[in-house]
């Protein structure tokens, strides 16, 4: 029962959101924004009630054995500070949320992302040597594409531009298309074997 | 049309911009059903040799042998609704199947409650299947944040504190799969990724030593558990790749003929 319940729950939601997609009736209408928006919304307050208290119990553990202490303080200042300081002044402009926001929040998250172009950097070293034929072919396109995209392609010949353009919508696009179509079949018979029951991960399996 | 159809999308029960995908969806149903249900028995589905899947039981391996972690995350892009989260969820059931064996620790940090719960109940089934439930630590399966690079920097801080020795990048990745597969490759993990974006196959393939392109990831399943039922949807996937190969071969030379035509555009 305990792995019965939740799978005909999960079989019958789906088939309900199957038919409902297909049909553009305001019930149908109705019945998806309540399922996927509302429903969702619900669960994913409960399960982020779960989580934060998981966040909250290894940080304090942490605390307590004194691993990274100043770190997990912080963290935990930020968890507790960010709900308080909406509660009691809002988070419209000007708030001392926002203000938390604007200047500690986006410049940290600005930071992590700008250590992207620096990886970058380090994967295309490895990435573009030319060890093989397809390798120095790949090497060429990337070098074609990039060059076209810089300001140095803005001088050059128009067909060169042209010649970047049509890399990224042929070749490349086809390979990316036939990728998508394998992804598009495989989440189809993914999402019909959870549906049908004959995929039972997500339920934990049976123990033998 | 029939009389049937007629009146369903006269009272818009049936949204005729969707008809074609439906019909097209009935009959990918259809033929997975058919494979699943029908064919099964009849024949013995065999798969061809996917690189990353038999790498894991020497990431993990490797793992025990230098008595380091091995850390599993599923990206910050999807969330448990998403068929590429359910694949990355039976991979990492078989991984800790392995872990629980071997007692290796398994960390698996993630952005969403929802599938850290799931995960949860995921891995602590099979350290039970394999008799040491006690080996099973709730807080390796931990959320870390929703934003995306709060969580980029949490599974960075996590891989260089702990120095795993594999890795795991198996779900919905975006921006931050670069970051993390290049601090990975920087503390020397052997690293198995796998995504459905292909914007982030790219960095995985440069950046990873083996990924699943595309179908791979959700193929994994039956290639892990040998499972006959899941064997043969896979069948179904590339029964349903030969019909697309020859709709869109007889479209080509149909356009070439008749460039007017659009009956093939839906």
């Amino acid at each position: 029962m305990r792995r019965k319940f939740p799978q005909l729950v999960c079989g019958l939601i789906g088939l309900l959101l199957f038919v409902v997609y297909f049909s553009r009736h305001p019930i149908a209408s109705s019945i998806n924004e309540t399922v996927t928006r509302e429903y969702w919304q619900i669960v994913f307050a409960f399960a982020l009630l779960v989580g934060v208290v998981s966040f909250a119990k290894i940080n304090l553990q942490g605390i307590e054995r004194g691993e990274d202490r100043l770190y997990r303080i912080i963290s935990l200042v930020g968890l507790i500070s960010m709900p308080v300081l909406a509660l009691i002044w809002g988070i419209g402009t000007g708030s001392p949320f926002m203000w938390v926001f604007d200047n500690v929040q986006v410049p940290m998250q600005s930071t992590v992302f700008a250590l992207l172009a620096f990886f970058v950097a380090s994967a295309s070293l490895r990435g573009f040597r030319a060890r093989s034929g397809p390798a120095f072919i790949l090497l060429l396109a990337a070098m074609v594409a990039l060059i076209s995209r810089s300001d140095v392609g803005d001088l050059m010949s128009a067909r060169f531009s042209d010649f970047a353009e049509w890399i990224r919508s042929n070749p490349s696009m086809s390979a990316r298309r036939a990728i998508l179509i394998g992804i598009g079949l495989g989440s189809l018979t993914t999402s019909l074997r959870v549906l049908l029951g004959l995929e039972r991960t997500w339920l934990g399996k049976e123990s033998k | 049309m029939s009389l049937v159809s007629a009146v369903l999308i006269s009272t818009a029960w049936i949204d005729p911009d969707r008809l074609p995908v439906l019909i097209c969806g009935l009959v990918a149903i259809g033929i997975v059903l058919y494979t699943t249900f029908w064919r099964r028995g009849q024949e013995r589905a065999r798969m061809r040799e996917i690189p990353g899947l038999k790498a894991v039981e020497e990431a993990i391996g490797r793992a025990t042998e230098m008595a380091r972690p091995i850390l599993y995350t599923p990206g910050w892009g999807g969330d448990i609704q998403r068929p590429t989260t359910i694949a990355s969820l039976n991979i990492l059931s078989h991984v800790a199947d392995k872990t629980a064996q071997y007692d290796c620790q398994l960390v698996y940090p993630t952005h969403d409650p929802v599938i850290m719960t799931v995960a949860q109940e995921v891995v602590r089934e099979s350290y039970a299947r394999a008799g040491c439930e006690d080996r099973f630590r709730e807080d390796d399966i931990r959320y870390v944040s929703s934003s995306q690079f709060g969580y980029a920097a949490a599974v960075d801080g996590l891989i260089s504190r702990l120095q795993p020795a594999s890795i795991f990048l198996l779900g919905t990745f975006e921006a931050e799969s670069l970051i993390l597969a290049e601090t990975g490759n920087s503390v020397g993990a052997i690293q198995i990724a796998g995504t459905d974006s292909t914007i982030q196959l790219s960095f995985f393939i440069v950046a990873c030593d083996y990924t699943l392109i595309g179908e791979e990831l959700f193929a994994a399943s039956g290639y892990l558990s040998g499972d006959a039922s899941i064997l043969a949807s896979v069948r179904a996937q590339d029964s349903l790749k030969v019909l697309i190969v020859v709709f869109l071969v007889l479209a080509t030379i149909w356009a070439t003929i008749a460039p007017d035509s659009s009956w093939w555009r839906f």
